[in-house]
C-alpha cells in the first residue's frame, strides 16, 4: 500500500482517528508520518530508544504492566538496581547487573543484536583470561591455515605455541 | 590548542576536507564505551562519586607510562564552561547534545588537536570518541585502541569474558563501539532515490541520523550512518561493514550526481548558482535557509560548476553560522531576526574573501 500523502512509499503507518463518532484511517509511510507529526499533529509519539528498550525488556520479563507490579522486583546485589526499575529505565545499574539478571538479558541482546557473544577487543588488564582464550582461538585459525597449505613446520610451532597457552590457563594464570 | 581557546575557534580537523572521498564522506567517527569496574553506571551515580569518576581519569590521562599512547589531553570540568562554551563543543561535534543535561556532574578532555575527545559520565562513564576528515574509519578505530590502552594502563574496565566491554545500555555492550561516517547526500535526495537507499542500509545492520545525532534532522542534506550491532562483531568487523556500505552509497551517490548534471544540467547550475548568489547577497537568512544552500553550493564544488571555494571553508561556515558561534563572534545576544541579519553579513564577508 503506497502512503496517502505522497503517494510514493509504501504505507508503514496506520492511523485511525475518531473524531466525533467519524472515523478515518489514513495511511502513511514513515516520512510522512514524522512530517505530520512535526507539524503538531503529535500522533505517534517519537520512539525513544530508552522506552522502546524499557519496552522490550517489559516483554522478556512478564510481559504487560509487569514492571508497575514488579517496581522493587529482584535486585542486583551490587548496585541495587531494580527489575522494575531496569524496566522502566530500559538501562543497567552497573556491570553486575549483567551477569545478575543474565536469564533475563539473553533473549534481549539476541534480539538487538542477533549475538550472545563478544568477539571484539579484550582488555590487557581485566580481561587477561579472556585474552588468552582469544589468542588460543587466533593460534588455532592459523593452524589449520598452516595445515592447509602444507606448511608443516611452521604448524607445529603453532601447536607448540597452543599448548603452553592452555597449560597456562589450566594453571589458572593470565599467561 | 587548550579547551578554552578551542571554544574560540570555529575551525577543527575534520573540516580539513583532506580524506578520501571528502567531498562526500564529510567526516568519519568512531567512539566507544567503557566503564569503570565496580563503580555504578552514571545514572546511578550522586555527584560524590561522579567526581571520583572524573578523578580517576585525570589520573589515567596523566599517567607517564602512557604518555606516548595518550598524546596531549586536557581534562575540564563542563561546570568550567560557560554554557555558551559548552554548545560550541556540540556544534563542533566533539560532545554529544545530550552530554550538556545535568552538567555539573560531568566532564570533558579534548586531545589539543580536537581529533579525540572523551566524555566523562555520560551514559556510561567514558566515551572515547575520534572524529577525523573524509572516510578514516580505520585509522579513526587505530587512534581510540590506542588512547584506549593508554587509559587502562591505569584504569580498570568493567569487562566480561562473555559479553566484553559493559555499558549502562545493553544496545552498546560488547565492543562499545559506535561507527559512523557523515554523508553529503543531495544527488540521491534530487534523483528520489535516497529513501530506498536508507532504507537497504536498515537492511545491513546500520542506521540513519540526521547532523546532530539521534532524533536530529537531516538539515542541508547531510545524512550519518552507523553500526547497530555491537555484540558478536569485533572492532573490525564492524569497521569494515560500515566501509563497504559507505562505499555503495559514494557509487550510488556519484552515479545520481553524473546522471543528474548530464540530464539537468542547466537546472543544477541554475540551482548551484542561485545558491551562491542568495549566499554572497542575502540581507537575511535562517539557519535552515543557509544550510540547504550550502548544501547546494557543497555539490556545485564537488561537480566544479563553481571555483575557488574550498569544501573547508564550507565546513567551517556550518559550524559558524550556528546561534552559539555567532554569539561569540558578534559578543552580544541577539533575537531570532538580529541573529539572520548578522548570519547573512558574516556569510557576504566570508564570501567576499573568496577569489574570484
Amino acid at each position: 500500500m503506497l502512503c496517502d500523502h505522497c503517494g510514493q512509499r509504501q504505507a508503514t503507518v496506520h492511523l485511525t482517528e475518531i473524531t466525533n463518532g467519524h472515523k478515518t484511517e489514513s495511511h502513511l509511510c514513515q516520512v510522512c508520518a514524522s512530517e505530520i507529526q512535526a507539524q503538531g499533529f503529535g500522533f505517534a509519539p517519537q520512539l525513544n530508544l530508552h522506552h522502546f528498550m524499557a519496552g522490550l525488556l517489559n516483554h522478556e520479563l512478564g510481559g504487560a504492566n509487569y514492571g508497575q507490579q514488579q517496581a522493587d522486583g529482584e535486585k542486583c546485589a551490587r548496585c541495587g538496581m531494580a527489575e522494575g526499575q531496569i524496566m522502566k529505565q530500559g538501562l543497567l545499574g552497573c556491570g553486575d547487573c549483567y551477569p545478575y539478571f543474565e536469564e533475563k538479558m539473553q533473549p534481549l541482546l539476541r534480539r538487538i543484536h542477533g549475538n550472545t557473544r563478544h568477539t571484539g577487543k579484550v582488555p590487557g588488564r581485566t580481561g587477561g583470561r579472556a585474552r588468552t582464550v582469544k589468542e588460543i582461538e587466533n593460534l588455532k585459525n592459523r593452524l589449520r591455515e598452516a595445515v592447509g597449505r602444507e606448511e608443516f613446520e611452521r604448524a607445529a610451532q603453532f601447536r607448540d605455541a597452543i599448548r603452553q597457552l592452555e597449560k597456562t590457563l589450566e594453571e589458572g594464570g593470565e599467561a | 590548542m587548550p579547551i578554552k581557546e578551542i571554544v574560540n575557534h570555529p575551525h577543527s580537523h575534520w573540516m580539513d576536507a583532506e580524506g578520501e572521498e571528502s567531498d562526500i564522506v564529510i567526516s568519519s567517527r568512531v567512539r566507544v564505551a567503557r566503564n569503570l569496574a565496580g563503580i555504578p553506571f552514571p545514572h546511578l551515580l550522586k555527584k560524590e562519586k561522579s567526581n571520583e569518576v572524573i578523578h580517576a581519569l585525570r589520573l589515567a590521562i596523566q599517567n607517564e607510562e602512557a604518555a606516548e599512547l595518550l598524546g596531549n589531553l586536557e581534562l575540564c570540568a563542563l561546570s568550567e564552561l560557560t554554557p555558551l562554551e559548552r554548545q560550541i563543543l556540540v556544534d563542533k561535534h566533539l560532545i554529544s547534545p545530550e552530554f550538556l543535561n545535568n552538567y555539573e556532574a560531568k566532564a570533558v578532555v579534548l586531545r589539543d588537536d580536537e581529533v579525540v575527545s572523551i566524555m566523562v559520565n555520560e551514559e556510561d562513564h567514558l566515551r572515547i570518541q575520534c572524529l577525523l576528515p573524509g572516510l578514516c574509519l580505520k585509522e579513526a578505530w587505530n587512534i581510540i585502541d590506542k588512547i584506549d590502552d593508554g587509559l587502562e594502563k591505569t584504569l580498570d574496565y568493567a569487562f566480561s569474558e562473555k559479553l566484553g566491554y559493559l555499558t549502562s545500555c545493553p544496545t552498546n555492550v560488547g565492543t562499545g563501539m559506535r561507527a559512523s561516517v557523515m554523508l553529503h547526500l543531495p544527488g540521491l535526495k534530487l534523483t528520489k532515490q535516497l529513501y530506498g537507499v536508507l532504507n537497504a542500509i536498515g537492511k545491513l545492520g546500520l542506521t540513519v541520523r540526521g547532523l546532530y545525532g539521534e532524533g536530529s534532522e537531516a538539515l542541508g542534506d547531510l545524512y550519518q550512518i552507523s553500526n547497530q550491532i555491537t555484540l558478536g562483531q569485533s572492532e573490525e568487523d564492524i569497521t569494515n561493514n560500515l566501509i563497504s556500505s559507505t562505499l555503495q552509497i559514494l557509487n550510488q551517490e556519484k552515479a545520481a550526481r553524473q546522471a543528474l548534471y548530464q540530464n539537468r544540467q542547466e537546472i543544477i547550475e541554475d540551482r548551484v548558482h542561485r545558491a551562491y548568489g542568495t549566499l554572497k547577497y542575502a540581507r537575511i537568512l535562517t539557519l535552515e535557509e543557509t544550510m540547504r544552500l550550502i548544501s547546494d553550493l557543497r555539490l556545485g564544488v564537488a561537480l566544479n560548476i563553481i571555483s575557488g571555494i574550498g569544501i573547508r571553508l564550507l565546513n567551517e561556515l556550518m559550524v559558524k553560522i550556528r546561534p552559539a558561534f555567532l554569539k561569540k563572534i558578534s559578543g552580544q545576544e541577539m533575537t531570532p531576526p538580529q541573529r539572520q541579519v548578522y548570519r547573512a553579513g558574516l556569510i557576504r564577508k566570508e564570501l567576499e574573501a573568496v577569489p574570484q
